[in-house]
């Protein structure tokens, strides 16, 4: 999915709290663990993450509480400033920017979303999603159309005129995702977005914003504590654990191949076969005989084929031409969960 | 071995605890004491030798020269006394109460200003606050009052937006500035323990005597709170928000104007309530500096002791006093909702339109019918006469005469003055020391330091004497409203219905100028020593009442049950449930009576006593600034020891509950 140069590129970055983050970095001996640094009284909340996100491409962070996803994703746009290390938005290095040039960007390229909203309370929903637009100056009518547009776009018609404490949970959260759209952003942001919101809504909304994302076809940035969440949107996941990143791999990779203890422990519980392709398991070298099956459909959808099916080999397409061939005992182990 | 050995003179000598240095401080008073009083003690232990006494006032003179004259602080603040601040008092002056001045309008007819106040209150709350807004507006014009209350009106008008906007900034700066913060802390503390006489002396001074005098101790005074409150919102804004104004690319000012102050909303308007509460309880004060209005009447009134006037003034400042507090309130609650899509122009203004088509009714109407314009002289309802035969004929009963012969006879003879006597025959030291265990013991090591300081400089202001009996004054009193409130706190906070409605009441006293409480204390007692002590009593036992309810009532339900559950009496669930955990709350309520007490006593000087609050109300006559403000340091400080002393307790003791 990833085209051209990376959209966002960071390098060793670090970012640490406490009274004197700099000077500690800078003194600080190589290979310190996140409770070496914490018995000197700083708090890594980043530790060391080099990771790029390609143009187009959903890339999910996925971790516990105070594992430093939200500190990471805040890098990204600055609302904190790094300790150490570099990140380059579409080839800007955003620590050197100015303060205006660093409020153009967000005016014209970014846009976020917040797990508990963070809409202004004395706006209605119209003035909330025209906020940005407010800020970099657009004219009154102009702003009104593409509100108007976005809040369609989001589905809440007809609520314009509400304040937010007038509305549900799924609702607000819908403001704050058109807010964070109206700009037309290249890059969106998502700090746990349906974190706050009951599990059937919840679930409302990841299928709306997959509908949106199809739609727009944005580079996404998402956050969430919730494996399941991550394995249902993501192109690729970046787990993190103290600051550090775990492994950064797409689902079926970490899936099957988890990098660490830690990274398994999330895995054990997962249906495995709901999560991983057919293409994961094609040996390009085996011969299967018979009507393929498609690279793209999930082990879970050819489980009535593999379990009726007496082959030992079963042949795998990419649509156009068959890429190799999947062995039937491989696959079923997944399907049942066996490691 | 050879490390061990070198460590052992490295022992630090052994600790001793805040208790223990307290007891062994009250022993030493205690010592001092009692050889005093077996002659024994040198004598400058006992009392400071004059001589010894540093010139403060002459020193504070000087230096007040200086920055008056020297530095032309004094050219700045004449011109804009007789500059902008003139011109807008002449302004609303003329506005009010058709004072001939600027922009030579006439007056506003007081229906409109009633119709226009009736409007606001439904808009903001309803029919029942319409019919306070109007019904205050109409009963002072009805009583005959209008003229006075609106010279008090017109100087709050223009103090009360002014001390907002000053506070606001200030607040802003304080928050956005860490070192403004901390030049701002110690001098707010200090001036919310001033006592007002010593706000009103240096306006005076400098911005000449009356209205504009008025309005500048006025709004001094009603700053700092809402420099307070301002920073208090500002710092609750959820950080989401912030970030979400950020990310929506807010410049530095965006973020403050369209982010940090709306969402800090409610705290800013809670702070609009505090300043106009504030002025208007000093605006009545400023009556002993020369302003005119409902405070000047009222002194006048009970100095000659016209008690049914001086009712009737009472009830006047009272209902306005509500009527704005409540006005103020309904504010802050008053949350925006939005209109149905399509709703007509006139629809969504409505109240607006009602508003300022009542306000140009009863105008024009008073341009034709004089009555709904101005109330005449004979034609007020009033009863100052009536109500006065009637007070002093329900005084002279037998009964009600004897009772409070009774009751006054009994303080003063076997309460008051031996406890007043007993406290100056303290030697100076001693009663420091005393002080300073009990600072030591409630605080800790920090509030004890502060202590002996604070109180060293009172001993070395040489108005030891006098501060002595402003202390013994606060203190009989504030005993006596706990011996009254407690009682009174702990039954009402058995029922949630009682609990409301006793909590309303105090609400409601809470918002009455102090001036106020000295009218009932006069009436039952007229100008005695008990008239200050009842009144300090009546206006110390509202916090006392109030945080003891709260505090109570504030115990979680869990605690509650789970008493039941063990199977606690009724006394055993208030002995050792209940009132530990409501008794951090309860101090903070006694800690406020104390600071209520330091206030009222000083106003009580008009009765007649014979502490600072005297001094400091003849200074006003002069211009001796420095005693003055000698005198007001004074009581600021022993407000000081207090306050720390029991805060740091109650804040200790909250988290050690976990609250």
């Amino acid at each position: 999915m990833t085209t051209d140069a990376p959209v966002i590129s960071c390098k060793n970055v670090w970012k640490i709290f406490g009274d004197d983050p700099e000077g500690y970095l800078a003194k600080m001996p190589a290979g310190q663990s996140y409770d070496d640094i914490r018995a000197d009284g700083y708090i890594a909340g980043v530790k060391d993450v080099s990771i790029e996100v390609g143009r187009g491409e959903m890339l999910v962070i996925m971790g516990l509480s105070g594992s430093g996803k939200s500190t990471l994703v805040r890098c990204f746009s600055r609302l904190h400033d790094i300790t150490g290390g570099t990140i380059e938005v579409e080839g800007q290095d955003i620590m050197a920017l100015a303060e205006k040039d660093l409020i153009d960007l967000r005016r014209n390229k970014m846009g976020m979303v917040f797990q508990s909203f963070g809409l202004l309370p004395h706006r209605t929903v119209l003035d909330n999603v025209a906020f940005p637009l407010e800020m970099r100056g657009q004219d009154k009518h102009a702003r009104r159309a593409r509100a108007l547009e976005v809040i369609k776009l989001v589905g809440l018609e007809g609520r314009e005129d509400y304040f937010p404490r007038e509305l549900s949970g799924g609702q607000q959260q819908r403001v704050g995702i058109a807010r964070s759209l109206a700009i037309e952003p290249d890059i969106w942001f998502l700090d746990e977005p349906f974190s706050a919101l009951d599990p059937l809504i919840r679930r409302e909304m990841q299928d709306e914003f997959l509908r949106l994302q199809e739609m727009l076809g944005k580079t996404i940035v998402f956050i969430t504590h919730d494996f399941d969440e991550a394995l249902r949107l993501a192109d690729r996941i970046a787990i993190m654990k103290d600051g550090a990143v775990e492994q950064c791999d797409t689902p079926d990779q970490i899936v099957m191949h988890p990098a660490t203890e830690y990274v398994r422990k999330f895995t054990e519980d997962i249906d495995k076969s709901r999560v991983v392709h057919a293409s994961v398991l094609v040996k390009p070298d085996a011969q299967g005989e018979g009507d393929p099956v498609s690279s793209t459909a999930t082990i879970h959808d050819l489980a009535p084929t593999l379990v009726a099916d007496l082959r030992e080999f079963i042949p795998v397409t990419d649509g156009t031409a068959v890429i190799g061939a999947l062995s039937r005992q491989e696959a079923l182990e997944v399907l049942v969960g066996a490691d | 071995m050879a490390v061990i050995s070198t460590n052992q003179p490295g022992i630090k000598p052994q600790q001793y605890t805040s208790t223990q240095i307290a007891t062994g401080v009250f022993c030493v008073a205690l010592i001092f004491t009692l050889l005093q009083f077996t002659g024994l003690l040198p004598s400058w232990l006992h009392r400071l030798p004059e001589s010894w006494i540093p010139p403060f006032a002459v020193w504070l003179d000087a230096a007040f020269n200086f920055i008056r004259t020297d530095l032309g602080l004094e050219k700045l603040t004449r011109w804009f006394a007789e500059g902008p601040l003139q011109f807008m008092l002449d302004t609303s002056a003329n506005l009010l109460y058709g004072k001939k001045r600027w922009p030579g309008f006439e007056q506003i007819p007081w229906s409109a200003i009633a119709a226009a106040a009736a409007v606001l209150g439904y808009y903001l709350g309803g029919w029942r606050l319409a019919a306070l807004a109007g019904g205050t507006f109409v009963w002072t014009a009805l009583i005959g009052q209008w003229t006075i209350a609106m010279e008090t009106m017109s100087v709050l008008v223009v103090a009360a937006p002014m001390a907002f906007v000053i506070g606001l900034g200030l607040g802003i700066a304080a928050w956005k500035y860490p070192w403004v913060d901390r030049a701002i802390k110690p001098i707010l503390s200090v001036l919310q323990t001033l006592p007002f006489f010593t706000y009103l002396l240096p306006a005076v001074i400098f911005f000449k005597v009356g209205p504009t005098a008025g309005a500048v101790a006025t709004i001094i005074y009603a700053i700092p709170p809402m420099i307070l409150m301002t920073t208090l919102g500002l710092k609750k804004v959820s950080s989401e928000v912030v970030e979400a104004g950020k990310m929506s690319g807010c410049s530095r000012f965006q973020m403050l104007r369209h982010v940090y102050v709306p969402a800090a909303r409610t705290e800013i308007l809670v702070g609009v309530n505090q300043v106009i509460m504030l002025c208007l309880a000093m605006v009545v004060l400023t009556a002993f500096i020369g302003m005119p209005g409902l405070g000047a009447k009222l002194l006048a009134m009970m100095g000659s002791f016209k008690l049914g006037r001086s009712f009737e003034i009472g009830v006047t400042i009272v209902l306005l006093a509500v009527t704005l507090d409540r006005l103020s309130k309904a504010w802050v609650v008053k949350l925006p909702e939005h209109f149905e899509k399509g709703t007509p122009w006139w629809q969504r203004h409505k109240y607006l339109l009602a508003g300022v088509g009542a306000f140009v009714f009863f105008t024009i109407l008073g341009q034709f019918v004089e009555w709904f314009a101005e109330i005449g002289r004979r034609q007020n309802f009033s009863q100052g006469k009536e109500i006065d035969t009637a007070i002093k004929t329900f005084l002279a009963f037998d009964l009600v005469q004897a009772t409070t012969e009774k009751i006054r006879y009994v303080l003063n003879v076997w309460v008051l003055n031996p406890f007043r006597d007993f406290l100056l025959s303290i030697p100076t030291a001693g009663f420091i020391l005393f002080v300073v265990a009990g600072a030591l013991a409630l605080g800790g090591r920090r509030s004890g330091i502060y202590a002996a300081v604070f109180f060293g400089l009172v001993a070395l202001s040489g108005w030891w004497d006098r501060s002595v009996i402003t202390l013994y004054s606060v203190i009989s009193a504030v005993i006596l409203a706990t011996l009254i409130g407690l009682p009174i706190g702990i039954l009402a906070a058995r029922s949630e219905k009682w609990s409301q409605r006793v909590l309303l009441i105090c609400d409601t006293a809470q918002t009455f100028p102090s001036f106020i409480y000295l009218i009932p204390a006069i009436m039952l007692f007229g100008i005695t020593a008990t008239s200050v002590v009842m009144s300090i009593l009546i206006f110390a036992m509202v916090p006392l009442v109030r945080y003891t309810v709260e505090g109570l009532r504030g115990v979680p339900e869990e605690m509650n049950e789970a008493a039941d559950m063990s199977g606690a009496t009724r006394m055993q669930k208030l002995w050792n449930v209940q009132l530990p955990l409501a008794l951090p709350t309860m101090a903070v309520g006694f800690n406020q009576a104390i600071m209520f007490a330091f206030f009222m006593v000083i106003i009580a000087a008009f009765i007649g006593t014979q502490d600072l609050g005297q001094e400091l109300q003849k200074t006003l006559a002069g211009t001796d600034l420095g005693k003055n403000f000698v005198l007001g340091i004074c009581v600021s400080l022993m407000a000081l020891t207090f306050d720390m002393a029991i805060m740091t307790w109650a804040d200790r003791k909250k988290r050690l509950l976990g609250l």
